[in-house]
């Protein structure tokens, strides 16, 4: 029972420290530490740009896409070492969410579907950061229900032709590529006649339309295509095999672990020492204690459930679907604190102009951002669904349209 | 990292859990839940062979000297049998008071017969409704003799001896508080069983009546000395909430896949589904949490007096949500003697009291998490 690392990882750790002490970009520890949850404190900086910067240092120093293999762009680095990557490049790690997605899930997904030469032609750029992709997967009618998708693709020679809608597409407005799933085969389950691609986000026939969030930013978009041409050799698996091409997609996901997820305990706990009530700090009264406390125990729990999972990757074990709990915990957690840290503030918890609001209007933001932790990449139901089922053993939900011809499933609710 | 018991460990935990299996069945904790034995002496002496007692207690003094994570792992054991030994109180407790205040005879005296199992040592801290406070401490020890009465005790009647805390000054503050040690077979002493919510742990009122008492630690450093060793208690306590938490999470899931109705188990519908993960949840926060204060009283962490709250916290939140869902997911059935479910409800809202209740802990958190955030 220890935090230390065996004698290979600390050596790892050492070189890895050594080289961002003299390469991380300082100029932005400040801001980054403050930002978060919807909220960005990287005043009068393009983001892009430092962004790719950041990026294209780390891929020519060999620290890109580190669980990646070597001819790919990678490092070749086994999964504790990501790891070790993720807790020292701690706060600019931010600085990557613009390509979490191309290197946690489009870029595994070529590397196993995709021939070589797509895979030496697109992979390095995505792991230098010249590219960024996203992952055309939800639709209005499929989002936990994925495989309910109904955005066709038809062969018309040596290309195919691709007819719908997706939405949720998180960067579509700034990708360069993307991998879509699509319907192949309508007369066939649902499952069965599914078929994945890649695509170049430029392709003629594609509109992308931002969504306005309720937090008034627009990280997501609906993607249209219209006659869109994809060449039959940009396929990923064979057709109707999309299914299982996008659970690896998605079993990748998972394995993106590294401290425990934000929940915004320390910043409420900094919050209630430092708000005056009437009757002194907030953190005097015995409500706000008794709140606080059950945050801390799940914020506490959640860090060391991530140590427990480091260690059994360090022991060379696979995560398993254990790990859903991160995101069921923290998302709720998080919209609660908002909502508590609000309260505290009374009328003028309303206001959201970091300039009047208190703590510059984080709790704010993170009231407004967090709906959304607790859909994206999985619901909180679909993710106790998960843990019942392949944790628990418990049956699966009985699926009335599982062995029915896609095209004959009702789609009206009444 | 290796945030995770050893393989040795793990397999002490095994022969734990073999052994529990067979001599503490639900059938024999009935036995004690029904009749009026105060715990189970064929168990007690069960574990006492097995060495478990001994464990964390040094071999000077007669113990197996291991270090605290292998008393862990058999305090999960002993929370998953709900085992009606009063293991807690003589070696979380007792043992814990003399080995952080007792003098090197004392240790000589009570310590190798605390691990052999020999004797068995409670604590006597609540003197009525509302968390013991220095201010609800009235007992008192005046040359040599203790006056007063403790109400509850927990395993009171199973004791040879009490660790008491006691006023040695007058008034109402902390260093007025001193704690002794009392033989309660002695002259002076009554104990009376009490009823309470979870008889496989029975509890006494216990009246002094200038009973001899011997001091344990310096006059004055009661209180400080009961702080710490609540602490560790509540960590060691936080493993045997665990163990109760798995088994009754266990109970729900077994009974969800075999238990049809509409045709379907029930395990099927979403609304027991998600009401077994929000368990599982709980449950393996509270184990995370768990393995936190085992790091930090293996180690004696700096940290310990946060990682003791944490613990305690989660695992008391853990075991009550784990322990009443058991009984909603088997529905009426739950609600029955026959059916073992109530044996872990009741254990579970017997252990959120036995240190401080919930209330008190999470204030201590909060002091301590404030502690460190000022530093």
């Amino acid at each position: 029972m220890n935090f230390d690392d065996t004698p290979q990882e600390a050596e790892f750790r050492k070189s890895v420290r050594s080289w961002l002490d003299a390469n991380a970009p300082k100029q932005f520890e400040k801001g980054l530490k403050t930002s978060g949850f919807g909220h960005t404190a990287l005043e009068g900086v393009d983001v892009m740009k430092a962004s790719k910067d950041w990026q294209r240092k780390k891929y020519e120093a060999g620290w890109a896409c580190l669980h990646w293999p070597k001819e790919y762009g990678g490092r070749g680095a086994t999964p504790i070492e990501r790891v070790i990557w993720q807790q020292e490049e701690g706060v600019y790690a931010a600085l990557s969410s613009l390509f979490i997605i191309g290197h946690g899930m489009c870029g595994p997904t070529m590397m196993v579907y995709a021939s070589e030469e797509h895979k030496k032609k697109y992979l390095p750029p995505l792991a230098a950061g010249e590219n960024i992709w996203c992952q055309l997967f939800s639709e209005p009618a499929g989002g936990s229900d994925l495989a309910g998708l109904r955005t066709k693709a038809e062969k018309d020679g040596d290309d195919w032709v691709i007819n719908g809608q997706k939405i949720w597409t998180s960067g579509a407005h700034y990708s360069d590529y993307g991998i879509l799933i699509t319907r192949t085969d309508p007369t066939v389950p649902k499952h069965k006649g599914l078929t994945m691609f890649f695509l170049d986000m430029k392709s003629p026939g594609i509109e992308i339309r931002p969504i306005k969030q309720v937090n008034g930013q627009s990280g997501f978009n609906e993607v249209y295509f219209t006659d869109v041409r994809i060449p039959d050799h940009q396929r990923l698996g064979k057709v109707g095999d999309g299914w299982a091409v996008s659970l690896t997609t998605l079993m990748n996901e998972r394995l993106s672990i590294g401290a425990g997820m934000p929940t915004g305990f320390p910043e409420l706990l900094d919050f209630c020492t430092t708000l005056e009530t009437g009757d002194g700090p907030a953190i005097d009264d015995r409500n706000v204690r008794s709140k606080l406390a059950t945050w801390a125990v799940r914020t506490s729990g959640l860090k060391y459930t991530a140590f427990r999972s480091i260690s059994a990757l360090s022991k060379g074990e696979t995560p398993g679907p254990e790990n859903s709990i991160g995101k069921l915990v923290a998302g709720p957690t998080m919209q609660e604190i908002a909502m508590f840290a609000l309260d505290l503030q009374g009328e003028a918890g309303a206001l959201l102009n970091p300039d009047q609001a208190a703590a510059k209007a984080r709790f704010q933001a993170m009231l407004l951002r967090s709906p959304a932790t607790r859909v994206e990449g999985g619901t909180d139901e679909i993710l106790r669904n998960i843990i019942a089922e392949r944790v628990l053993g418990l049956p699966a939900d009985i699926r009335v349209d599982k062995s029915v011809p896609f095209n004959q499933i009702p789609t009206k609710g009444r | 990292m290796e945030f995770d018991f050893s393989d040795d460990q793990k397999q002490l935990k095994d022969q734990a859990r073999r052994f529990l299996e067979a001599k503490s069945s639900p059938k024999s904790v009935r036995v004690i839940l029904e009749g009026p034995e105060p715990y189970d002496k064929a168990l007690w002496k069960g574990l006492a062979e097995m060495g478990f007692m001994g464990t964390a207690i040094p071999e000077e003094f007669g113990g197996l000297g291991a270090t605290y994570l292998e008393l862990c792992v058999i305090a999960e054991e002993l929370g998953r049998a709900v085992a009606p030994v009063p293991f807690a109180s003589s070696i979380f407790l007792a043992a814990e008071f003399i080995l952080a205040a007792g003098t090197r005879e004392q240790k000589e005296k009570y310590l190798p017969k605390l691990a052999s199992g020999e004797l068995i040592g409670c604590m006597a801290l609540s003197e009525g409704v509302a968390n013991a406070s220095p201010k609800s401490i009235q007992a008192s020890v005046a040359g040599g003799k203790l006056t007063g009465t403790k109400i509850p005790v927990l395993d009171g009647n199973a004791a040879d001896f009490a660790v008491v805390v006691a006023r040695t000054s007058a008034g109402n503050d902390a260093r007025g508080i001193s704690l002794v040690i009392v033989d309660l077979k002695g002259a002076g002493v009554t104990r009376t069983d009490v009823e309470t919510i979870d008889p496989t742990r029975k509890q006494a009122t216990i009246t002094f009546a200038g009973a001899a008492a011997e001091p344990l630690g310096a006059a004055g450093e009661g209180w400080n000395i009961l702080q710490n060793v609540l602490d560790r208690a509540a960590i060691l306590t936080g493993f045997e909430q665990l163990g109760g938490s798995d088994r009754a999470l266990e109970m729900a899931r077994d009974y969800a896949l075999d238990r049809m109705a509409f045709g379907r188990p029930i395990g099927s519908f979403q609304a027991v589904k998600h009401m077994l993960a929000d368990m599982y949840v709980s449950a393996t926060l509270a184990r995370s949490n768990c393995y936190y204060g085992a790091w930090a009283l293996s180690t004696n962490a700096a940290e310990l007096g946060e990682a003791a709250a944490t613990t305690r916290v989660s695992a008391t939140q853990a075991y009550q949500h784990c322990s009443k869902n058991n009984i909603q997911v088997h529905g009426g059935m739950g609600f029955t003697w026959e059916f073992d479910c109530h044996l872990f409800y009741r254990r579970s809202n017997l252990l959120a009291l036995s240190l401080g209740s919930l209330s008190i802990w999470e204030d201590k958190l909060i002091d301590r998490l404030r502690a460190k955030n000022a530093a």
